[in-house]
């Protein structure tokens, strides 16, 4: 097992402390609450626990047994092999985070590719070594913002169309900010509206406005004439985006962003229940000092070695505790890594190539699903990979029903926007084919004449 | 020599995976839309791994090696817990499924919910918080929700020990608090005069570690605990330092409200180089309501021959969410199978022998290193990296002069409190030889520090590079590769 000790050096290392047990030890903790008794399962083998979790894992429908319409924020793609071979490295994944950089270069070096490789696909000028998730990103990015006007700019315009998740999380992060109000996404505000809505909201005390690209609806808007809107305002404009779809649509740099940030997953993680996965965040070199979580910068040693360090920790909490940019203190390594090897083996011809078989793939099941009778597709706008189907029933009915012929329905928008009950929201990535797709519309097809 | 960066080794018009065509009819992509330049990298699939391997090469990991950085609890990282989280019913699985389908997912939880509160005497437990600095945020909003709800607006202030990490304060900055800081006292506990009178009306909590970060478990705990009790405040218990605690005593029956765990930490799952980590929170009854959405409840009973359901809940004033989806799942599934592993036992057996060997190791390093407080440590333990006798040498060049001999060096100068501070933890999966052999090294390295100090001062020499100049890396500040295309006229 895990404690290597065997009884006689246990004993010789008590004689050397001059003790008799190991129980002397804990003399410091108040002897009526010393060594409680844990209820809890007695051990098991690793033999015995594998199999229970591996029982408990069937129990479980995955997207290997389905076929996946369902995304939402989180995509069912192909992961390469070399990306889980690269990242099951011990020298990797028992690391810690880089504060010894002459034994930590292959850390620093894979965390310095990983900004590069961000930064060339936002077009961003630096991206931070991540964050947990895309929500977080979206939550430092209001922090930054507010931080960026010195406070004197305490409102935020946050699309209706932004993840829902993402807008909670921006809201915990930012409550304990009294002055600060974010509006945008009203309940009684229509959630399919176009961004250019917002910009009635934005005013001189307004330092953020957040918007989603593709957004939460998978739809797609050109954003030159928003930013310029924004920037006219003096406020930052954030754009939260799927990485993957960046292998196909202009970056948002194009229209003028000033932070990138992003849900990471769709870059060669695992969908692993919603977690672990990758909080991407990329900006204008003007803000990097503003910036919350580690960054990696390169430099030189005595000899004149090029080689990389954790660089502008001034701006952290282990130096400026309470005056810090943020309370984060690791980032999210080894998915950050895990996104840096996929970018690497896909490449610019890999990474356009699946982006547009989702794009196709999607347009082809959205035009299909179109002609069911009694289902309305609602493509007013331009979309990537996820579009919103007006269904004549509940979804939660629908998706029972599908799941019966061994598909996962898409996303009940009705869960978090009451306006758009039996609206369900369908993703399709490169996983999916025709012959999958048609399937979906024939049993879509009973559903009606059922 | 240096491993040249991913662009550098690019080579236009390779290919690492293929991808098949479209199987549907094209629909051509608005022409505003499309992307007219994708700077990615172009390389085979070997070069991708080739590159990667020689990286790894150049990293220390606990794999390779004793890793002693105090308050990181770098313990073996059992590969079957690597195994399970990847099986595809757990890896596979989509967070927004119908709750039928993921009952697997949600035992899982549901289970880990309750083991955790168990070793820990707590009443409920969320698993969201997606590392320690988060579930700390998640504790102080926590104690901000409480007081609210309470219509008691005046605590404003918390309470951080000088000892304390500086995700503490950061953390408390966050929700608004100002920082009161508490000093220790002769004998590295919390400073009890100090604390009395800093607390008041005013005084929302206070942020303890315990055992704090010179590995000493506070002797007066009970009290320290009642004097804030009793100014109205709440107690949170930073988790760091549990590695040391497990079946010796339960944060919660000493009177603590609110503890983060890190299960990179105490429960084994890895730190992937710097994340991602897991920082469930547990609280006490008085607090469960307001734990962070969502937690995994038992919607319907089980019998004998049947499951329970499982499904989401939120918590009735919660705090609200602080990440997308179900926290970070896969560390969940590692820290069950570590716990099933252990049983009641085997956890008691950890946190033993995880103070053993500081003890142990303590005891070989004392007479050669100053112990600014001398007492009976848990499972660290914190030396001074300085001599008179050896005047110019600093805890840096002792750090460094360590990785000649093969080790990871210690955490350095935190904490705050002692003069060039080396924290030492080595964790109860390190066997007496590679003690041994540590401490020889370092007192090697204490006569080296008299007797040839320009060993120490010029360390590392066996390293890939030496001493990175840190000031250029902040100054010429180059945080992205040269990008051919991007370079190019």
């Amino acid at each position: 097992m895990f404690i290597p000790h065997t009884g006689s050096e246990t004993g010789e290392m008590l004689k050397e402390l001059g003790l008799k047990s190991i129980d002397e030890l804990f003399n410091d903790v108040p002897v009526e609450y010393r060594f409680p008794k844990l209820d809890l399962p007695a051990a098991l083998s690793e033999m015995e626990a594998f199999s229970m979790a591996q029982a408990i894992s069937q129990s479980n429908e995955s997207t290997q047994d389905l076929v996946c319409f369902l995304g939402a924020g989180a995509y069912n793609h192909y992961i390469p092999s070399v990306v889980d071979s690269v990242i099951s490295r011990g020298e990797f994944f028992t690391a810690y985070t880089p504060y010894q950089p002459e034994i930590s270069q292959g850390t620093l070096q894979a965390v310095f590719e990983y900004q590069s490789l961000i930064a060339a696909l936002t077009g961003m000028d630096v991206s931070n070594a991540s964050h947990y998730d895309g929500a977080t990103a979206c939550a430092e990015a209001g922090v930054l913002a507010y931080h960026h006007f010195f406070g004197k700019r305490p409102r935020m315009v946050v699309a209706p169309s932004v993840h829902p998740h993402y807008r909670e999380t921006m809201r915990t992060y930012l409550g304990g900010y009294a002055e600060i109000q974010i509006t945008g996404d009203d309940p009684d505000r229509d959630p399919l509206s176009t961004p250019d809505y917002l910009i009635s909201l934005v005013d001189q005390h307004t330092s953020l406005v957040l918007v989603q690209y593709p957004d939460f609806f998978g739809r797609i808007f050109d954003l030159t004439e928003f930013a310029k809107a924004v920037h006219e305002k003096g406020a930052l404009l954030a754009v939260a985006v799927n990485p993957l779809s960046l292998g196909l649509l202009k970056p948002p740099s194009d229209f003028g962003a000033d932070i990138v940030v992003g849900e990471g997953q769709s870059l060669g993680i695992p969908l692993s229940f919603g977690g672990p996965y990758l909080g991407i965040f990329a900006t204008r070199k003007e803000l990097v000092r503003k910036l919350a979580g580690r960054l990696v910068g390169e430099s030189i040693d005595q000899q004149g070695r090029k080689g990389y360090v954790l660089t502008l920790t001034a701006r952290e909490q282990h130096i400026r505790r309470d005056k810090a940019t943020s309370n984060i203190c690791t980032n999210q390594g080894l998915m950050a890594l895990a996104s840096s090897v996929y970018l690497s083996a896909l490449g610019k011809h890999g990474l356009k190539s699946v982006a547009n078989l989702c794009y196709q793939k999607a347009h082809y099941a959205a035009s299909r699903i179109a002609k069911v009778p009694g289902f309305a597709v609602l493509d007013d706008s331009p979309f990537f990979h996820e579009f919103i189907v007006h269904c004549p029933e509940s979804v939660e009915d629908l998706n029972l029903h599908l799941l019966d012929h061994g598909i996962l329905g898409g996303y009940d928008l009705g869960c978090d926007y009451p306006s758009l009950e039996d609206h369900m929201l369908v993703a399709v990535t490169e996983l999916v084919d025709k012959e999958d797709i048609d399937m979906l519309c024939d049993v879509l097809s009973e559903v009606k004449h059922g | 020599m240096a491993e040249p960066t991913i662009f550098e080794i690019s080579s236009a018009g390779r290919i690492g995976v293929k991808y098949p065509s479209p199987d549907v009819p094209e629909t051509p992509l608005p022409v505003n839309f499309a992307r007219d330049q994708l700077p990615l990298p172009e390389l085979s699939e070997q070069d991708v791994i080739r590159h990667y391997t020689r990286l790894s090469k150049l990293n220390y990991s606990v794999d390779g090696g004793f890793y002693p950085l105090g308050s990181c609890t770098m313990k073996y990282n059992p590969r079957v817990n690597e195994r399970a989280a990847r099986l595809p019913g757990f890896a596979s699985v989509h967070p927004f499924q119908p709750v039928e389908t993921v009952q697997g997912c949600l035992a899982i939880m549901y289970n880990l919910q309750l083991w955790l509160q168990e070793i820990s005497g707590f009443k409920g437990v969320s698993l969201q918080p997606a590392a320690g600095a988060q579930g700390e945020f998640v504790g102080v909003s926590i104690i901000k929700s409480y007081h609210e709800s309470r219509k008691d607006s005046k605590r404003t202030k918390i309470l951080i020990p000088d000892s304390a990490h500086g995700t503490n304060p950061a953390s408390s900055a966050m929700k608004g608090y100002e920082i009161v800081p508490i000093p220790t006292d002769a004998n590295g506990d919390v400073d009890l005069e100090a604390l009395r009178a800093a607390c008041d009306e005013t005084t929302a909590g206070l942020m303890l570690t315990n055992p704090n970060t010179l590995g000493l478990f506070e002797k007066d705990v009970v009290e320290v605990i009642q004097i804030v009790h009793a100014a109205g405040g709440l107690v949170y218990g930073d988790g760091a330092n549990l590695n040391a605690l497990l079946g010796i005593v339960r944060p919660g029956d000493l009177g603590i409200d609110i503890m983060h765990f890190n299960l990179h930490k105490t429960f084994s799952t890895p730190h992937g180089g710097g994340g991602p980590g897991s920082g469930p929170v547990g609280v006490a009854s008085h607090l469960v309501d307001f734990l962070p959405a969502p937690v995994v409840d038992v919607m319907e009973k089980g019998t004998e021959d049947m499951a329970p359901l499982y499904g989401f809940r939120s918590p009735s004033r919660t705090i609200g969410r602080v990440k997308s989806f179900n926290g970070h799942f896969g560390m969940l599934v590692r820290a069950f199978v570590y716990i099933s592993m252990h049983g009641p036992d085997g956890l008691l057996s950890i946190s033993k022998y995880a103070v053993l060997n500081a003890n142990y190791l303590l005891a070989k390093l004392k007479p050669y290193y100053k112990l600014p407080y001398d007492r009976v440590c848990m499972h660290e333990f914190v030396l001074e990296g300085r001599w008179e006798d050896a005047p110019g040498v600093i805890a840096l060049d002792i750090a460094k002069r360590l990785m000649d001999y093969g080790f990871h060096p210690p955490t350095n100068y935190f904490p705050l409190i002692v003069h060039d501070a080396l924290m030492i933890e080595p964790t109860e999966t390190e066997n007496k030889q590679i003690l041994d052999a540590f401490a020889e090294a370092l007192i090697k390295i204490a006569g080296e520090a008299k007797t040839e100090p320009e060993l120490l001062k010029t360390a590392p020499h066996v390293t890939p590079v030496g001493r990175l100049d840190e000031v250029k890396a902040a100054r010429d500040l180059v945080l992205c590769c040269w990008i051919p295309e991007l370079s190019s006229p």
